[in-house]
C-alpha cells in the first residue's frame, strides 16, 4: 500500500506492507531510529510518538493507519538547536540513566502536560503508567515532568506541543494507549 | 585555558551523556546498519526437555528473502563449540557443554534450535514458522529439591547428577571463627528459618542485539553488552579465532543490571554466520525472546539457623543454600551464590559461621548475575532472620542489630568470613535514618492501630546492610577460582591544544561515566570539565578493560583514571622544570599549573602539552609525550553500608500493601557526583522493592515460562512505587585515594528485606512470621487468614506464582 506520512515536518511517501507497524516504518524505512522498541506486547511505551498531536504507542499502530497523518517523534521536538522544555527538564533533573525509555517517556510526558498543565505527583505517576523505566525508579522523571510544567506555564515559555503546523492540538483523553 | 577553582568532585554536574539521549540521536545496536546487511532470527524450543528427532529446514529455505537456514549441526558439525563459563567454583564442578544451537536435546524452553538468515528481519521471522522440528519429550526437571531427590530424572544424562557443585566455607576450618555446630548446641536460643528467593528477570529495557561485520580487516562485533572486553577475549577462546582479529564495540547500551554480563550463543552465532556468508549480519531479539533466552537471576532456597543468647547476642550462623543454575552454566552463574558467602554475616560480629551452597541444574532458563548478584540474597536472609530473632526474644529489632553490629571505632574489622571491612559508621547512618523516618512516632501509630484493630495495619521494616563491591582484588578472585582478575585500565591522552581524552576500560550503560570521569580528570589535571572527552566501549580505542558490573566502575576504574593522571603530571613536571629552568623539586602543581615555589612564575599543563607536541625543546632523554596509562588492582573490596527503613500499610481485608514511607541513609564514601549517586539509589531501590512486592518468573509444570511478557511479569510502573527519601553519611573508604565506594547495587541489596520485614511486622500479631516473595495481595491475605506463607496460588494475580519450589510439583513445601 502507498502511504504518505509527515514525520517531524518532512513528508514521506512509501509503499508498505499492510502488516508493517508504524514503529518499524519509522525505524527501518525512514531511518527515524530515535524511537525505539522495548517489547512486543504494547506494555513498555518506549515507542511512544505523537500521531496528529496525541501520544500513541507506535508498536500498536499500523503504518497504513498513519496515512495522511502527522507524526512527531523525539527527534522532532528540539527547535533551532533548543531543547523542548520537557527534554530540558529531563536533563536538568537527571530523569534518565541508560536513556532507552527516554524518547517514549518524553513524548508521553508532553501529552500528559497537554491534558493537565499542572499535574501533582500522583497525576504524573498515573499519566506515565504505560511507560516503563528500569533505571531511574521514576522519582526524577516525576520531578522532571513537574519541573517542565512549571516552565511551560502560560507566559513561562513555549506551548506544550511545539509542532506548530498541526494547529489543532486539543486536550487528549488518550493516555498513551495507542488506541 | 582557565583552571578550575572549585573542585569538580562532589559537584552535582548534569550529565554529558544526556543530550543525545533526550534528542533521539542514539546509537543502540539495533539502530546500526551496514551495506548488504542480512538479519538473523532464531527458532526457539517450545519444549523444556526433549530429544530432537529431526529438524526440517527445507521449506524455510524456500521462503522469500531467505538467504540461509542453519541448525546446530550446520554451524558446528563436530559439536566442538561450548559457551564459556568463567567461574569453575570447585575442581569437580559439573559443566555441561552448552552448544550455540541445541544439538541432540533441548534443555529449556527458549533454547535456540535453528537460525534463519534473510534480507529483512520480518522475512527471517516469517521463515521460522516453516521450520519443522520433531521432538521426543523427556521428563522435565523443575524445582530445586525435586532435582536433587533420589531417582530424579536428569537434565544432563551424561553428567549422572543434577548437582552442579557444592561449595563450603566454615569458620572453624578457616580459623576465622569457632565451629558453628558447637555454637548451636551451646546456644540459649536457636532459630531456624527457610526463605525463598524467587526467580527474577533482569529486564533491561533495551533488548539484546548484535551485529557482526566480517568484511573489515578485523571482524567487528557491535553488541548490547556490559562486557565488550571480556566478550572479545571469550569469542576468541570459544571459536579459536585470533584475538587480534576481533574488535568489539558496545555502543549505547540500554541498561544491563547484570543481565548483559554474558557471552551469548547469539553473539557466537553471528560471528559464525557472518564468516560463513561473508556478509554483515544482525540479530535483535524481541522482548518475548529476552524473557526466555536471556539469563534470569536469584532463585534460591535458603535455610538459616541462627544461635543467640537470651539477651540478644548472636553466637553462630549456619547457612545452607540450594541455588538453581537453570539448564546450563552462564558466564559467572555458578559463582553468583558464592559471592553471598561473604555477606551473610553482614554488619554483625558473629563468632561462628558455616556456609554451604549446592548448585543445581533444572530444565529452565539459566540464571546468572542480576543487580547485586549473591549479596541481595545474603542480605535478605540475614536481615529477615534478625527480625525473626528479635520477635523471638521480644526485643526491638533495631536494638538487636545495634547490640551485634561492628562499632565505628572497631574498624578496620576482619569478619568471620575473612573480609576486612576498612571503614563504616553504622551508628551514624542509623541515627540519621531513624530521625528522618520518625521511628518512634510510627511505632506509636502502629500500637494504636493494633489496639483499635484497624483494618489497615502499619508495619516497620529495617535493613541495616553492608555489601562487598568494587569487584575485585585479583588475588581474591584467584582464591575463588574465578577465571580472570579484577583490575581496571585507564589512559589519558593529552592533546596539543590542551584538551584531554580519557580512555576507560569500564563500559557504561547508563551509569554516567562520561560525566563522573570528566569531573575526576578536571580536578586531577586542573582542566575544565568541558575539555575532557571520555572514550569507552570499543576495544579499538579502549583496548584493555574488564568492564562494568559489581559496582566496580568508580572504585576500580575511577581509581585507574586517577593513577593515569598522576603519571601525566609526573611527565609534565620534568618538562615544566626544563622550560622554567628550575629543579623539579621547586615546582608545585595546582589548578592545572606548575608554579615555581615562592614566585609567580608558572606554566599551564596545556602549554606543556603543546611544547611536548612540538618537541623542539625537551629535556635530554624525555619522550615527546605526556600520554599515560595505568592499570589499578584494588587492594580490597569497598563496603558501602546504610540503614533503610520502610513503613508499609497493609489492608488486612484485601491483602494490599502500600509503602507509606521509605527512608534510606547510605554511606557510599566520598561522592563524585551526588546527582548520579542519588539516581543509582533510586533505581536500585525500585528493583529491590519490585522483588519484594511484584516480580516473579513463573514456570508451569511443563517448564513453560508463564510470565514471559511485560503483561505477566510485573515490572513496576511509576504508580507502583513510592517517593523515596534518600540521604547520606560519608565515611571515606581508606583503601583508595578518592575514598569512594560502589553505589550501583546498594539500593537493590538493601531494600528487599526492609519491605518484607515491614509487611511481616504489620501482620505478625495474626501469627504470621513469613510471607514468600513477591508479597502479592493474595499471599498477604492468605497469610493473615491461614498463617501460610506461600499460599495464594499461581500467576493469576500480580506476580504470585509457583517458582521453583512449588508444592504441587513436589517442591520444597
Ligand atoms: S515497544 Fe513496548 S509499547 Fe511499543
Ligand atoms: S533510563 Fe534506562 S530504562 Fe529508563
Amino acid at each position: 500500500m502507498r502511504i504518505t506520512v509527515t514525520v517531524d515536518g518532512t513528508s514521506y511517501t512509501d509503499d508498505v506492507e499492510p502488516r508493517t507497524l508504524l514503529v518499524h516504518h519509522l525505524r527501518e524505512r525512514l531511518g527515524k531510529v530515535g524511537t525505539v522498541v522495548g517489547c512486543d506486547t504494547s506494555n513498555c511505551g518506549a515507542c511512544t510518538v505523537h500521531l496528529d498531536g496525541h501520544s500513541v504507542k507506535s508498536c500498536s499502530v499500523l503504518a497504513v493507519q498513519a496515512d495522511g497523518s502527522e507524526v512527531t517523534t523525539v527527534e522532532g521536538l528540539a527547535r533551532d538547536g533548543q531543547l523542548h522544555p520537557v527534554q530540558q527538564a529531563f536533563h536538568d533533573n537527571h530523569a534518565l540513566q541508560c536513556g532507552f525509555c527516554t524518547p517514549g517517556m518524553i513524548m508521553q510526558s508532553i501529552d500528559l502536560l497537554a491534558d493537565n498543565p499542572d499535574p501533582d505527583e500522583h497525576a504524573v505517576r498515573e499519566g506515565l503508567e504505560g511507560n516503563l523505566c528500569r533505571c531511574t525508579g521514576y522519582q526524577n522523571i516525576v520531578k522532571a515532568v513537574r519541573d517542565a510544567a512549571h516552565h511551560m506555564r502560560p507566559g513561562a515559555g513555549p506551548e506544550a506541543e511545539r509542532v506548530a503546523d498541526t494547529g489543532s492540538r486539543t486536550a487528549s483523553s488518550v493516555g498513551g494507549g495507542g488506541e | 585555558m582557565t583552571a578550575t577553582i572549585e573542585p569538580e568532585v562532589g559537584k552535582g554536574r548534569l550529565r554529558k551523556e544526556d543530550e543525545r539521549l533526550v534528542t533521539g540521536r542514539t546509537r543502540w545496536t539495533d539502530n546500526l546498519t551496514l551495506p548488504g546487511l542480512v538479519h538473523l532470527a532464531v527458532l526457539r524450543s517450545t519444549m523444556a526437555h526433549a530429544k530432537i528427532v529431526s529438524i526440517d529446514t527445507s521449506a524455510a529455505k524456500e521462503m522469500p528473502g531467505v538467504v540461509a537456514v542453519f541448525t546446530g549441526d550446520d554451524l558446528d558439525p563436530d559439536g566442538a563449540i561450548g559457551m564459556p563459563c568463567a567461574w569453575p567454583i570447585t575442581p569437580d564442578m559439573k559443566s555441561p557443554r552448552r552448544p550455540v544451537l541445541a544439538q541432540g536435546t533441548v534443555n529449556f524452553a527458549g533454547e535456540g534450535v535453528a537460525v534463519v538468515v534473510a534480507r529483512g528481519a520480518a522475512e527471517a521471522e516469517d521463515a521460522l514458522a516453516e521450520i519443522d522440528v520433531e521432538y521426543d519429550e523427556l521428563p522435565v526437571v523443575l524445582g530445586l529439591e525435586n532435582a536433587l531427590a533420589e531417582g530424579a530424572p536428569l537434565v544432563h544424562e551424561d553428567l549422572g547428577t543434577n548437582r552442579n557443585a557444592v561449595w563450603i566455607f566454615d569458620s572453624g576450618e578457616a580459623g576465622s571463627g569457632a565451629p558453628v555446630e558447637q555454637a548451636i548446641s551451646d546456644a540459649e536460643v536457636v532459630l531456624k528459618r527457610r526463605f525463598r528467593q524467587q526467580r527474577l528477570v533482569p529486564a533491561f529495557m533495551e533488548p539484546r542485539a548484535c551485529m557482526v561485520d566480517p568484511t573489515a580487516p578485523q571482524l567487528t562485533m557491535w553488541s548490547a553488552t556490559q562486557i565488550p572486553h571480556i566478550l572479545k577475549t571469550m569469542s576468541a577462546l570459544t571459536l579459536g579465532l585470533p584475538e587480534h582479529k576481533i574488535r568489539v564495540i558496545a555502543p549505547d547500551v540500554g541498561g544491563g543490571f547484570g543481565g548483559k554480563i554474558a557471552v551469548l550463543p547469539e553473539e557466537i552465532m553471528c560471528l559464525l554466520v557472518a564468516q560463513k556468508l561473508g556478509k554483515p549480519v544482525k540479530w535483535t531479539e524481541s522482548r518475548s525472546e529476552t524473557m526466555v533466552a536471556a539469563h534470569h537471576g536469584r532463585d534460591q532456597i535458603q535455610d538459616l539457623t541462627i544461635a543467640a543468647t537470651r539477651d540478644g547476642t548472636v553466637t553462630g550462623l549456619k547457612v545452607e543454600l540450594l541455588a538453581d543454575m537453570g539448564a546450563y552454566l552462564g558466564l559467572v552463574g555458578p559463582g553468583v551464590p558464592i559471592l553471598g558467602a561473604f555477606m551473610f554475616n553482614a554488619i554483625y560480629k558473629i563468632p561462628a559461621y558455616h556456609f554451604a551452597c549446592t548448585n543445581v541444574f533444572t530444565n529452565t532458563t539459566l540464571t546468572d548475575a542480576y543487580r547485586g548478584a549473591g549479596r541481595p540474597e545474603a542480605t535478605f536472609a540475614i536481615e529477615r532472620i534478625m527480625d525473626e530473632l528479635a520477635a523471638e526474644l521480644g526485643m526491638d529489632p533495631m536494638r538487636l542489630r545495634e547490640q551485634n553490629w561492628i562499632k565505628h571505632e572497631e574498624f578496620p574489622y576482619t569478619t568471620v568470613s575473612t573480609l576486612t571491612y576498612d571503614s563504616g559508621n553504622y551508628e551514624a547512618a542509623t541515627a540519621k535514618a531513624m530521625e528522618l523516618f520518625g521511628y518512634e512516632s510510627l511505632r506509636q501509630e502502629q500500637r494504636e492501630r493494633r489496639d483499635r484493630n484497624d483494618p489497615v495495619q502499619l508495619g516497620i521494616g529495617i535493613s541495616t546492610f553492608t555489601e562487598m563491591c568494587g569487584l575485585a582484588p585479583s588475588r581474591v578472585l584467584g582464591s575463588l577460582d574465578y577465571g580472570a582478575g579484577g583490575w581496571e585500565h585507564a589512559a589519558i591522552r593529552m592533546l596539543p591544544t590542551g584538551k584531554v581524552e580519557v580512555i576507560t576500560g569500564a563500559s557504561a550503560h547508563g551509569q554516567g561515566h562520561e560525566t563522573a570521569w570528566s569531573q575526576i580528570v578536571a580536578d586531577q589535571l586542573g582542566v575544565p570539565f568541558e575539555d575532557v572527552e571520555v572514550l569507552h566501549g570499543d576495544t579499538q580505542s579502549s583496548h584493555k578493560g574488564l568492564d562494568t558490573y559489581g559496582s566496580r566502575s568508580l572504585a576500580v576504574g575511577g581509581i585507574a583514571v586517577v593513577k593515569a593522571t598522576e603519571k601525566v603530571i609526573d611527565k609534565a613536571r620534568k618538562v615544566a622544570a626544563h622550560l622554567m629552568e628550575c629543579s623539579e623539586d621547586d615546582l608545585e602543581f595546582a589548578g592545572g599549573k606548575f608554579t615555581v615555589k615562592g614566585t609567580d612564575t608558572s606554566t599551564g599543563i596545556g602549554d606543556i602539552a603543546l611544547a611536548v607536541f612540538a618537541a623542539h625543546d625537551l629535556p635530554e632523554g624525555i619522550e615527546p609525550t605526556l600520554d599515560s596509562d595505568a592499570v589499578y588492582d584494588p587492594e580490597n573490596f569497598s563496603f558501602p553500608h546504610g540503614t533503610h527503613l520502610c513503613a508499609t500499610e497493609v489492608d488486612t481485608e484485601t491483602g494490599r500493601v502500600r509503602i507509606r514511607s521509605y527512608v534510606c541513609v547510605d554511606d557510599v564514601g566520598k561522592v563524585v557526583n551526588p546527582i548520579i549517586v542519588e539516581g543509582q539509589m533510586h533505581g536500585g531501590l525500585a528493583q529491590g522493592i519490585a522483588q519484594a512486592l511484584y516480580e516473579e518468573a513463573v514456570y508451569d509444570e511443563s517448564g513453560t515460562l508463564t510470565s514471559g511478557t511485560f503483561a505477566d511479569y510485573l515490572l513496576p510502573s511509576a504508580v507502583d512505587l513510592p517517593e523515596f527519601t534518600t540521604d547520606r553519611t560519608e565515611t571515606p573508604s581508606t583503601t583508595n585515594p578518592l575514598g569512594v565506594k560502589g553505589v550501583g547495587e546498594a539500593g537493590t541489596i538493601a531494600s528487599t528485606p526492609a519491605v518484607v520485614n515491614a509487611v511481616v511486622d504489620a501482620v505478625r500479631h495474626y501469627g504470621v512470621d513469613d510471607i514468600e516473595m513477591p508479597l502479592t495481595p493474595m499471599r498477604v491475605w492468605q497469610a493473615i487468614r491461614t498463617g501460610e506463607k506461600a499460599a495464594g496460588g499461581p500467576g493469576a494475580e500480580s506476580g504470585g506464582g509457583l517458582g521453583s519450589i512449588d508444592a504441587a510439583h513436589g517442591g520444597a513445601q
